[in-house]
């Protein structure tokens, strides 16, 4: 077994910076926070500029549709909490009011997945990705680390239209050393020949401990980040499996809905290729985040079982 | 106008014509007389804006929109029809409108939203939120009302259309709303209720809600749904339903006699 060490860093609290450094920027910047303003970082901002933040409290519905106005008024509003109540909690708001209308509102919730733990299933937004993914007009974003969540961030502001850019509660490992993403397209962590994990948020670092691994058995893995999940980055997904032959994905989300059934549908569609999905089958529980991910095989090994698996499959097709 | 909406909706066999109904005296007064608008220039920035939360009440407003010169009344016909740019509930695809509704209880907080900005441009943008009466059964309506008095936005007015039916039966009947004023004050808001038929009422109320600082203001405007048509008058029936041919030249003929 691989051990490697990362350093670590909060998404939020990158996030919180970012939001802080481009309220310099921008000066139609306006935050709105939900009585979760010190959870989501935000109160740099509302320091900084407090005549551009509005705490609304715990309103979701009314935080959502107070920032379709603004931006309908040409404001940049940027909807701050967390992921359950940013995005199930308000979906009919963000349904007619922001995707039907086509706004400029940023929704960035942290807090996401399974990894806000102990808080349990009411905590763990585990549908948001399939949800957002379901409204035309938005770009759904998951960074992999910090860094890109400050690159992802500023592309979005910098970007007209919707956008829901999902982060979490605790530090998790740093991948990238300089910010460097791109709306719509995958990031190649590393090449390799016998199956691409294609993963995002958390998932990447679980993807590249995976590699290693399975490098050790004889297994090399191309890694894809794909921090864009909405519009998905077909052409590295047909590349991937047109240079590999065998895909697997890993999400930190339920099963359906998610990157997953993003890259099957290019598969399906393009180049149909052996794939297994790395992604949560069922309601979680209260508990450590990192126990979370283990029983519920949101793990490195989940990752290294499932290619293991599809690379069998791809064999098995070969000598048939 | 009344006769506008009621072509259009009988037009296409479809449509709310209640509601547009009660509403066209506040509407009136709105686009003809108090709102500061370009219908050449929709977006102009310093526009006063009016959001039409009831927005399956979209007929008045198309009527409102196309006797201002937004656009031409001969489109008025095409409401409902496949590529319309007149949809069957307010949508920002056309020219005037200026929030996207449907699903109710949302209009207040955009014209929050709305009025935050102006405030925030420092210009003297009035925000103008018309409400259904069975509207406010949304939980929505009073987070907004409560963020709208904790700002002090009193750059944002709204008017309830107090008509008294809903979609399935009698407000009261439905879900009782009453002591509707006292919500309203309790929320922090000016309060003043008016005949939602006379312009000699809706105007000054108008004026007077533009006139208050410090705090939202609101307009409770008793109206009567279907007004105007006598078999439509205060009839449930007619909120969400069409008249057919007959029934659009008895109504034609009592508009006319007006």
């Amino acid at each position: 077994m691989a051990t490697m060490e990362f350093k670590t860093a909060e998404t939020r609290i990158a996030a919180g910076e970012v939001l802080a450094e481009l309220g310099g920027v921008y000066p139609n910047l306006v935050v709105l926070g939900g009585d979760l303003n010190k959870s989501t970082q935000v109160t740099k901002f509302a320091d900084l500029y407090p005549d551009r933040f509005f705490d609304f409290g715990p309103a979701e519905q009314n935080i959502v549709s107070v920032a379709a106005g603004l931006a309908s008024s040409g404001k940049i509003p940027i909807v701050s909490t967390f992921a359950v109540f940013g995005s199930s909690r308000p979906y009919d708001q963000i349904r007619v009011g922001v995707s039907q209308s086509n706004l400029n509102v940023k929704i960035i919730v942290t807090h996401a997945g399974l990894l806000t733990g102990e808080d349990g299933v009411s905590a763990q937004s585990i549908e948001d990705i399939a949800i957002m993914n379901a409204l035309p007009n938005f770009n759904v974003l998951v960074p992999s680390d910090s860094v890109e969540t400050k690159s992802a961030i500023k592309s979005a502001i910098a970007t007209d239209g919707p956008f829901y850019i999902r982060l979490s509660r605790p530090a998790t490992p740093i991948l990238h050393e300089k910010e460097s993403f791109a709306l719509g397209k995958g990031g190649l962590i590393k090449e390799g020949a016998d199956a691409t994990i294609i993963a995002c948020g958390i998932m990447v670092s679980e993807a590249i401990v995976a590699a290693e691994n399975l490098a050790s058995r004889g297994i090399n893995c191309r890694i894809i980040n794909m921090s864009t999940i909405k519009p998905i980055d077909a052409s590295i997904i047909i590349e991937s499996a047109r240079k590999t032959g065998a895909i697997v994905t890993a999400e930190e989300h339920y099963i359906q809905g998610g990157l997953g059934s993003a890259v099957g549908l290019i598969l399906g569609n393009n180049i149909p290729t052996p794939t297994e999905n790395v992604a949560l089958t069922q309601y979680a529980e209260s508990g450590p985040p990192s126990e979370l991910l283990k029983k519920y095989k949101l793990s490195s090994s989940a990752i290294e079982d499932s290619v293991e698996k599809v690379v069998s499959r791809k064999t098995k097709k070969a000598v048939s | 106008m009344r006769r506008n909406i009621l072509k259009m909706i009988h037009e296409v066999q479809s449509g709310h014509p209640g509601g547009s109904l009660s509403s066209v005296e506040i509407l009136a007064s709105l686009y003809f007389s108090i709102l500061k608008h370009d219908p050449n220039n929709p977006r102009w920035e310093n526009r006063d804006k009016f959001i039409l939360s009831k927005a399956h009440a979209c007929p008045v407003l198309y009527v409102a929109l196309a006797q201002s010169g937004y656009f031409a009344e001969s489109e008025l016909l095409t409401f409902r029809k496949m590529n319309s740019r007149l949809q069957g509930h307010a949508h920002t695809k056309t020219p005037g409108v200026e929030m996207s509704g449907g699903s109710l209880g949302q209009g207040l907080s955009f014209g929050v939203g709305s009025a935050i900005a102006a405030q925030l441009n420092k210009n003297d943008s009035i925000t103008y939120v018309l409400l259904g009466d069975g509207e406010c059964d949304e939980g929505q309506i009073w987070e907004a009302a409560m963020s709208a008095s904790h700002y002090k936005l009193d750059n944002l007015v709204a008017i309830v259309d107090r008509n008294g039916i809903q979609n399935d039966r009698f407000t009261h009947e439905a879900m009782e709303i009453e002591p509707f004023e006292d919500k309203w004050k309790a929320f922090g808001w000016d309060v003043s209720a008016i005949d939602g038929h006379s312009f000699n009422e809706i105007i000054p109320a108008l004026n007077r809600a533009n006139s208050i600082k410090g705090s939202p203001s609101v307009i409770i405007a008793k109206t009567v749904k279907g007004k105007g048509v006598s078999f439509m008058e205060n009839n449930p029936g007619f909120h969400g339903k069409a008249p057919n041919k007959e029934e659009l030249r008895q109504a034609m003929e009592e508009l006319f006699s007006d």
